[in-house]
């Protein structure tokens, strides 16, 4: 479980998160949505050590981790995989090096145990074959799905994907969310999704935290999310054409 | 930005390029890899100028000398000109364009694409992981070609003599014989290895603070090559005037 108290973020003059309070549950698809700009990413990079905060507290397990300095953070840092929006994959590896990379690093193992589950993870990304290619000679979906599988090599406690779908087919999408929930509820990790999509934070979307000009504006599952009450909540939802699919699908669940 | 700022991080990114690196192995397979993207894919272009430089002062030197200029002082100054100067100095400078601005643009394209964020996120200490084994790489391999630089050089001009029948080959050879003290090959050797952290060091700085898009990664770049030139220059005249008055 992470749990983000206060937190606040500027910079320089420009204030970006307001007091943000979050608790993203363990075992379960956490996201967090809103508008360009509303601070999803900021909230994000804050809560793994990419940025620091300006005032708040953000616990891992219990653990203070803004409290902690690098070194004492790495132990932390371990057991987070995190999936970027553009695939941050390193250009110079090929796609099973890439997904190598976090096991050659950390973890205790041999070589033949490394590769197989690599190998094990880019079946799940559906991207068997692809293994002795680069970066720049997969497509961009495929490079997301490479990182999908970096991030979970390590079997990691907490998972945070930034726009996973973003960049890729429907029928993709539709994988990768799938992944990403069977993922979560299978290990129990703590997954943390930043999106737009509509569409997974109603299909996979256990626990929703809207961000509306640095401040979370709703929290609540996906059942609550058309009878929030809070207006910028309803454009954000039905700024989406999917939407007018999506409300049919839950009022029939 | 303040140059007391960039002094402060810089020697603070230069104490985290120097912690101990976290795995041994996937170090040593880096430096492996550094080792033939700096010194390997040098080698030609090395190669090719030491040639041209050591057959230009032969010929220099040669259109010098007459009257009372002994005919060994071709070899003479080709050898004292290949070992001082030219070999240390202008070799790493022209490294400098070529190794500096790779690393540059290497670690600021891995910036701006969040690689480096991703390798945070994960817990390697991205700074030791990208940099020491290009530092580690510079410092070797650059005393390396400084040396086959010396050897090109002075052969070409012995070449050149020989074929453009400028001296005699005993004269040329009496000449990079003559009053030879081998603590300048030191004096080169230790100088090449300060610039060679020089270029590696400030290149990496530049590269990893790169923030921006590709606009930026060219200017980080750019700005590597010619704060390592300028730096290289500063520390040939420091280290000249330390060791050799």
């Amino acid at each position: 479980m992470i749990k983000v108290r206060g937190v606040d973020k500027a910079f320089g003059d420009k204030a970006v998160l307001h007091g943000i309070d979050a608790t993203f549950e363990a075992g379960q698809v956490n996201f967090i949505i809103g508008r360009s700009g509303s601070g999803k990413s900021v909230l994000t990079k804050c809560i793994v050590g990419l940025l620091e905060v300006d005032a708040g507290d953000i616990k891992y397990a219990g653990e203070d981790f803004t409290a902690l300095n690098t070194k004492e953070r790495e132990p932390i840092r371990r057991q987070i995989g995190m999936l970027f929006q553009g695939g941050a994959l390193f250009d110079s590896m090929t796609v099973l090096e890439n997904v190598e990379f976090p096991l050659r690093m950390f973890a205790d193992m041999d070589a033949e145990e490394r590769q197989t589950r690599a190998m094990e993870c880019l079946k799940r990304v559906e991207l068997e074959g692809a293994e002795d290619r680069f970066p720049a000679e997969v497509s961009g979906g495929m490079q997301k799905r490479v990182a999908l599988a970096r991030a979970i090599v390590g079997r990691p406690h907490y998972l945070f994907c930034d726009e996973p779908n973003s960049g890729l087919d429907p029928q993709t999408a539709i994988v990768i969310d799938n992944l990403i929930r069977d993922l979560t509820h299978e290990y129990g990790t703590t997954t943390v999704v930043i999106s737009h999509d509509m569409n997974s934070v109603i299909e996979i979307g256990d626990n929703i935290h809207f961000l509306h000009q640095g401040r979370v504006a709703w929290r609540g599952d996906r059942k609550g999310i058309l009878s929030s009450g809070v207006e910028e909540l309803d454009k954000f939802v039905y700024a989406s054409d999917l939407m007018r699919d999506i409300k049919g699908k839950l009022q029939g669940r | 930005m303040g140059l007391l700022f960039h002094i402060g991080r810089y020697f603070a990114f230069m104490a985290a390029a120097l912690r101990r690196p976290q795995k041994g192995r996937v170090f040593a397979q880096s430096t492996l890899i550094e080792l033939e993207a700096i010194g390997v894919q040098s080698l030609g272009i090395v190669a090719l100028l030491s040639l041209f430089m050591g057959a230009v002062i032969a010929i220099q030197t040669a259109h010098q000398v007459g009257g009372w200029v002994p005919a060994y002082t071709i070899g003479f100054t080709v050898r004292q000109t290949m070992i001082l100067e030219f070999a240390p100095t202008i070799i790493p400078v022209i490294l400098s364009g070529k190794v500096g601005s790779n690393i540059a643009s290497q670690i600021g394209t891995m910036q701006v694409t969040e690689q480096i964020d991703a390798l945070e996120v994960m817990g390697v200490r991205s700074i030791s992981h990208l940099v020491l084994p290009k530092l580690l790489a510079a410092l070797v391999i650059f005393p390396f070609l400084v040396v086959i630089a010396m050897v090109l050089g002075i052969g070409a001009g012995a070449w050149i003599c020989n074929a453009a029948d400028l001296s005699s080959f005993a004269d040329y050879e009496y000449g990079i014989q003559i009053d030879f003290k081998a603590f300048d090959v030191a004096y080169a050797l230790i100088k090449t290895c300060v610039f060679a952290l020089i270029i590696a060091s400030v290149s990496a700085y530049h590269g990893y603070y790169t923030a921006g898009g590709a606009r930026e990664v060219g200017r980080s770049s750019t700005k590597a090559v010619v704060y390592s030139v300028v730096l290289v220059m500063v520390a040939n005249l420091v280290i000249t005037q330390l060791l050799l008055t």
